[in-house]
């Protein structure tokens, strides 16, 4: 005999089997994949990190290439895929043994010949690559685990170069890619790194999804910077292409998104006041922002005329202007970066000290300039660019100059100032760009201090100095820390001197992920694995 | 007819050669570098050179015309300078968003436009017509993206209906996360595309309902929903066409700021980013196929008019 239940018990049991249904049904539906969805500070377009400089370029190779060393967060070189290394006594050849089990995605052992010719491969393109090349009389393995280095003469930053880690970092591929010549784009996407490349749902300018490759063998060191054990805790990382600032909040806020990597200071109040949102710098070198005259024309082809144009600009009008929170930015003159061993402001002069326009004015009187209009290129659609012209150009026109701001989008700019024309037939006097600091960290990946003229090579503004280039030479031959700083200073100087380039500020960019992440992990570049989601 | 479809087909093609033409010789001739782009910032001159050599930008304007041309002859549209993806490959994963905000956002419009134009102006100067006017002038006065955030703010952010961005396939996921993410962008452009179609269709109304045939009608004694339907709104339905017509060629070709605020990731935002990245190759693709969109639609228009007003003939 059955009882009619009363209502409210009725409704009680109901709603208990329904629960216990969903309950049953949360067990029996398969796992869904951990999915990590990052809104980057780009799109990514181009796939090879080597034969582009480009810094998305460089955020996809960490995640599925792995490197020979990495920088740790003392910036001091750690062995990654090298298990041991030996030097010779006469330092003239350098044996690494990989570790055991390092496997390309396509299940092919990673071996010496194909570090061999990455690093050949790297070694075209790079700035420090290539002086390293200048002293490598050959490259290649000893058995399938060992790479072997022979130079002409002893060079004190093999290691160093190998670590590099920004662009071009010196990923290592398997050794059928890495004989594209690099000028051409490498065909597949095959690496050793902690994360799969998955062409199939890449739409450029859309999204880029890497999956967890299973067969990556982390270290046991605990992870920093990018050395360390790279342990992968979600199974598939999204990076996902958000042209809108406001979007890419309303995504965070509503938890659509989880990480973004650049959010603008106008909207960080906003996600500071989410105590759902974490939001911190992970970049301790951040970015330096730069003043570059071209010394091939007038006015600027004087060094005297280049010297004043520095002389009026105030590094802290600039960064107010630009940044406008001083938490997140820092006045600095090292050419080197701020909190690096090679930090000096030798020769910042009145660059840090607040600008003076009035010397400036003295200068150019003292120098006879003649009134030729300063072409500064102004790239207006460059949410971190666009601020800097408008305060250099009214520094410059304070101290005299006649200037020519001309409103430009970036990428007019970027092939505009290849051009080594005089400004009125295409080609410019100025421009301004920035630098993550760890792209210009020493006096070999720093192009503006390189002094190999218009046809040697020289980075755009082609000054041509061969005391620079001696001193650049001496760097790469000094035996310590302390020698490499003094010569270091020198260098600075000199350029300071000679006005081939001014660092103009350096500043900082907070990145904003949901709390629900763990482990989110410093360094001079994003990086995802470590990362956990609760 | 057929006649007319085919010299109209015919008639298509020089002006497909002159768009082709006008937008290589356009690229060519602004400021930029694709190489430099690929090659980032730190690339030296020597680098900039051989990248231009891979990409045939260092070939003569008329030979790198004409070798596109013999390439899109042959079925290939090039592949993007910078990610080496096929163009058709890029073009054909942009579509979906791009035609189905365009065929929701029309739907709807037409559903809420038509019977409110007829209705403002069979009600011509009272608060029924003023209402629709008053909805008309913020159609067209707002901007899209204002509209946009509106929605994002009310229907997303506090009510938590829909999603705050992005897209799903209706094909790759079902129609029930298709309409979820498609509702918030096709009721933003719903609203300017309603105060465009109701306008219109007001404004070709209140002409024929003063016309002898529509009094003559009401005289028989028909009710007005059939005066209004039968004999009124058919009359006047080639201007609303037209106005469709082209408002969905335009969604088609490129709602850019849309796209950007809803991330959809659609045919404008496509165009956008390749000519920001000046990839030539994508560049002349879509535009190309937005050009022949407009083609194709003014064909199937002028064709419709036959059918909707059986006074017009074409020889």
């Amino acid at each position: 005999m059955s009882h009619p239940l009363k209502p409210g018990v009725a409704a009680l049991k109901g709603a208990l089997l329904g629960v216990s249904a969903l309950a049953v049904a949360a067990l029996a539906a398969p796992v869904e994949a951990q999915t990590l969805r990052a809104v980057k500070h780009s799109a990514l377009r181009v796939l090879d990190p080597i034969m582009t400089t480009a810094y998305m370029s460089r955020n996809h190779g960490y995640m599925i290439f792995d490197t020979l060393f990495a920088l740790d967060e003392s910036m001091t070189p750690q062995p990654q895929m090298v298990d041991s290394w030996e030097v010779s006594e006469d330092g003239l050849i350098y044996r690494f043994t990989l570790r055991e089990g390092l496997m390309f995605h396509d299940g092919t052992p990673v071996t010496g010949d194909d570090v061999a010719a990455s690093i050949a491969r790297w070694g075209e393109r790079d700035g420090m690559g290539q002086m390293l090349m200048r002293f490598v009389a050959d490259m290649g393995s000893d058995g399938d685990d060992v790479f072997v280095m022979t130079l002409s003469e002893p060079y004190g930053l093999v290691v160093d170069s190998l670590a590099k880690p920004s662009s071009n970092v010196p990923f290592i591929m398997p050794k059928r890619i890495a004989e594209t010549p690099s000028s051409e784009p490498i065909p597949e996407q095959i690496g050793s790194g902690p994360f799969k490349w998955v062409a199939d749902e890449f739409q450029p300018g859309v999204i880029a999804v890497y999956e967890k490759f299973e067969g990556y063998v982390p270290r046991s060191e605990p992870p920093s910077w990018a050395s360390g054990g790279k342990v992968v805790k979600v199974d598939r990382v999204e990076w996902v292409v958000m042209p809108d600032d406001q979007t890419k909040l309303n995504a965070l806020l509503s938890e659509e998104i989880d990480y973004w990597e650049d959010p603008p200071a106008d909207l960080q109040p906003i996600i500071s006041a989410n105590p759902d949102i974490e939001m911190r710098n992970l970049n301790a070198l951040g970015y330096q922002t730069i003043v570059r005259p071209n010394s091939l024309h007038p006015p600027f082809d004087r060094p005297e005329i280049r010297r004043a144009a520095i002389q009026a600009i105030s590094q802290k009008d600039v960064l107010d202007a630009m940044i406008g929170n001083p938490d997140l930015y820092l006045v600095c003159g090292a050419m080197f970066i701020c909190g690096t061993p090679l930090e000096t402001d030798v020769g910042a002069g009145a660059l840090i000290t607040g600008g003076d326009p009035e010397g400036a004015k003295a200068m150019l009187a003292e120098a006879g300039y003649d009134g030729t209009p300063v072409v500064l290129m102004h790239p207006t659609d460059v949410g971190t660019l666009r601020t800097q012209p408008v305060v250099v150009a009214q520094a410059l026109r304070d101290a005299g100059f006649n200037v020519d701001l001309q409103a430009m989008d970036w990428q007019t700019l970027v092939g505009r100032r290849a051009n080594q024309g005089p400004p009125a037939e295409g080609g410019w006097n100025m421009f301004i760009t920035n630098w993550v600091g760890a792209d210009v960290f020493n006096p070999l990946t720093n192009n503006m201090v390189g002094g190999q003229g218009p046809t040697g090579g020289g980075w755009f503004g082609w000054p041509e100095d061969a005391d620079l280039e001696e001193l650049r030479l001496a760097f790469t031959r000094a035996g310590s820390v302390e020698e490499q700083a003094k010569i270091a200073a020198q260098i600075q100087e000199h350029v300071y001197e000679m006005g081939y380039y001014a660092p103009i500020g350096q500043y900082f960019t907070n990145t904003a992920w949901l709390s629900s992440l763990e482990g989110v992990l410093d360094g001079p570049a994003p990086f995802f694995w470590n990362i956990e989601k609760n | 007819m057929w006649l007319y479809i085919f010299k109209r087909v015919l008639a298509a093609i020089p002006v497909m050669g002159f768009v082709a033409l006008f937008v290589f010789l356009l690229l060519r001739l602004t400021p930029g570098d694709p190489a430099a782009i690929i090659a980032g910032d730190a690339a030296t001159p020597e680098q900039l050179v051989l990248i231009r050599e891979r990409l045939g930008l260092n070939d003569p304007l008329h030979v790198q015309f004409f070798t596109w041309i013999w390439d899109m002859l042959r079925g290939d549209f090039g592949t993007s300078l910078l990610s080496g993806t096929p163009v058709t490959k890029m073009i054909l994963s942009r579509l979906e968003p791009t035609v189905s905000l365009a065929l929701t956002t029309i739907v709807l419009s037409i559903v809420i436009a038509v019977p409110l134009g007829v209705i403002a102006a069979w009600k011509q100067g009272t608060i029924i017509d003023r209402f629709v006017m008053a909805l008309s002038v913020i159609g067209f006065s707002v901007p899209i993206f204002v509209l946009g955030y509106v929605m994002i703010s009310v229907f997303a952010m506090d009510l938590r209906w829909f999603p705050v961005q992005g897209f799903r396939s209706i094909f790759d996921h079902g129609p029930g996360p298709f309409f979820e993410r498609i509702a918030l962008p096709t009721m933003t452009l719903t609203l300017l595309y309603v105060a465009l179609i109701a306008r219109i269709t007001r404004t070709s109304m209140l002409e024929i309902l003063n016309d002898d045939y529509v009094r003559t009608a009401r005289a028989k004694g028909l009710t007005e929903g059939r005066v209004l339907m039968r004999h009124a709104l058919r009359n006047c339905a080639v201007p609303i066409v037209t106005v469709i017509g082209i408002g969905f060629a335009l969604i088609i070709s490129g709602v850019v700021v849309t796209e950007s605020v809803f991330n959809l990731p659609g045919i404008g935002r496509l165009t956008v980013d390749a000519v920001l990245a000046r990839d030539y190759p994508v560049i002349q693709g879509v535009i190309l196929l937005a050009s022949l969109i407009y083609v194709i639609i003014n064909l199937i228009i002028d064709i419709s008019y036959v059918f909707l007003d059986p006074r017009i003939r074409y020889a």
